[in-house]
């Protein structure tokens, strides 16, 4: 059950390099794609995806704590950039 | 008395013993301290040693920067206290915020182990007092993410303040500026990624690494 008030959110960051920063993982696969036969394909990116679940009183309190996390320790800001999306999770109990 | 240098373990660590011998080679003390531990105790000088702490889990330093014994190497380093960061010691002490920028996978995504020429650029840092502008060491290196970057403002402020301290002279690993190594504002705390202690010794092909230690333990003699 939920204690009063706290609600659960489902988080997904998804971690990226900041545009200008070289992505030697993505330059060598987009290298690689046309040895495969896959023609046409460029701007490859390589970043990490990570999923939580975090307790809050609120969206915006949750969203606040998730960005600190993702300044932190999640991201490295000197090379990274983290886009955060954010849901209720109904079937969650906190 | 002999500088005493305190040598980190995290888990995961594996040149502790490297830079522990290294430095009682050199006529210094050396102390292994753990990483849980908050305290350093009464050492002279700090080396966060290469290897893969935690596993290099989420980026190479990112955990442990969290470690106990952090906190206090990073008051033992604005205090002044000379601290080096070999390898991923350098990627932990980028992590923690005691030097800027960060290390990048390796150009063209090979793992480099492989000896290597360092052209000193600055003798003015705790690790090459002992050494001279422009003398060439062979040093070996051995790492995955060692392709240093910075933003364009930080690179500027490196090379204007004179803080790139060691250069490659044949780049290996596509970091800016063919920077090997930098050291702080303070020119207390030094990051590189090549490893002079195991350049310390003529079995092991090099002995290019002592003046850059001999450069700490002189260091560590004046108290911070």
């Amino acid at each position: 059950m939920c204690e009063h008030g706290a609600m659960v959110f489902s988080v997904h960051v998804d971690v990226q390099l900041r545009p200008g920063i070289a992505d030697p993982q993505g330059s060598t696969i987009e290298r690689s794609l046309p040895t495969l036969g896959f023609e046409g394909v460029d701007g490859v990116r390589v970043g990490k995806s990570i999923r939580f679940r975090i307790e809050a009183p609120d969206e915006a309190t949750a969203q606040a704590h998730v960005e600190d996390l993702c300044q932190r320790f999640l991201t490295n800001p000197v090379i990274e950039d983290a886009t955060i999306e954010l849901q209720i999770d109904l079937g969650a109990t906190a | 008395m002999s500088p005493r240098v305190g040598v980190v373990l995290f888990p995961g660590s594996n040149c502790e013993q490297d830079a522990f011998e290294a430095i009682r080679d050199l006529g210094g003390d050396a102390e292994i301290l753990w990483h849980g531990d908050a305290s350093i105790g009464a050492v002279d000088a700090v080396i966060v040693p290469g290897g893969f702490a935690h596993g290099d889990y989420l980026r190479p330093g990112a955990i442990a920067r969290f470690s106990p014994i952090m906190a206090t190497v990073s008051a033992f380093a604005r205090d002044g206290g000379a601290v080096v960061g070999i390898c991923n010691g350098f990627q932990v002490l980028t992590e923690a915020g005691l030097l800027p920028g960060a290390l990048q996978k390796n150009r063209g995504l090979k793992f480099l182990c492989t000896t290597v020429s360092l052209r000193v650029a600055s003798t003015d840092s705790v690790l090459t007092s002992e050494t001279v502008i422009g003398q060439e060491l062979r040093i070996p290196i051995n790492h995955f993410e060692g392709n240093y970057t910075c933003s364009a403002e930080t690179l500027a402020e490196l090379q204007a303040e004179d803080r790139i301290v060691l250069r490659y002279v044949d780049n290996p690993n596509g970091s800016m500026d063919d920077i090997a190594g930098i050291c702080s504002s303070e020119r207390n705390v030094v990051g590189l990624m090549p490893h002079p202690e195991r350049a310390c010794r003529d079995l092991l092909g090099s002995t290019d690494g002592r003046p850059l230690l001999q450069s700490l333990l002189e260091a560590a003699r004046i108290p911070a």
